[in-house]
């Protein structure tokens, strides 16, 4: 069986699971960690838009 | 007169040596299994869902995984090739499991094939969160 996934797809999907790790192990409290997961998935959101955008207008 | 008492400075209780390698050496070969064995279940299911998903998914996406590749005239493949072969090491039982069962993978063009490289490579450096995650409970340095 093969996965065939968008560059956006797996992007997210990198980014999801990266985040759930990313607020579990960094945190205290449960509520910092629901907040700092959401926030680092914002930013590689954020970092997804921009770099696709910055590349999209680099090559025109 | 009055007694002034003084406290010291409390440190970090120490764990034992032989507890400290087995809940990093368990958090290694099966994520997640540290923070069960330090009664965090929810912490440790979290931890092994995303670790596993992110392997599974690297294999769904037919990453290829990393030789231990010494170049002595390219530092930068020497790295990339040792590093990515650490941390597929370090995804523990799935990774094993998968090279046990077989997978092969040539590195081949193509950009659903990279992620899963990377996603493999990513899985064993979740990992390795996990790990330093519960050595710091284990240690006393976090709850």
């Amino acid at each position: 069986m093969n996965l065939s996934l968008s560059h956006f797809e797996a992007a997210v999907l990198f980014a999801l699971l990266t985040s759930l790790v990313f607020g579990v192990v960094t945190k205290k409290t449960d509520k910092e960690r629901i907040s700092y997961g959401l926030q680092t998935f914002g930013y590689f959101l954020l970092a997804l838009f921009g770099i696709a955008w910055a590349m999209k207008l680099g090559h025109g | 007169m009055a007694n002034i008492a003084v406290s010291a400075p409390t440190a970090a209780p120490s764990a034992p040596f032989q507890k400290v390698v087995t809940v990093v050496a368990l958090a290694w070969l099966l994520p997640g299994a540290g923070h069960f064995l330090l009664k965090r279940p929810i912490r440790g299911a979290i931890l092994s869902a995303s670790v596993v998903v992110m392997f599974a998914f690297g294999l769904l996406m037919r990453g290829a995984m990393f030789e231990w590749l010494w170049s002595s005239t390219d530092m930068l493949t020497t790295l990339i090739y040792c590093g990515g072969y650490v941390a597929n090491n370090a995804a523990g039982v799935p990774y094993y499991l998968a090279t046990w069962m077989g997978y092969v993978q040539p590195d081949v063009a193509g950009h659903v094939h990279d992620y899963g490289t990377k996603f493999l490579a990513g899985a064993g450096l979740l990992n390795v969160l996990a790990m330093v995650d519960a050595y710091e409970i284990v240690t006393g340095e976090k709850d």
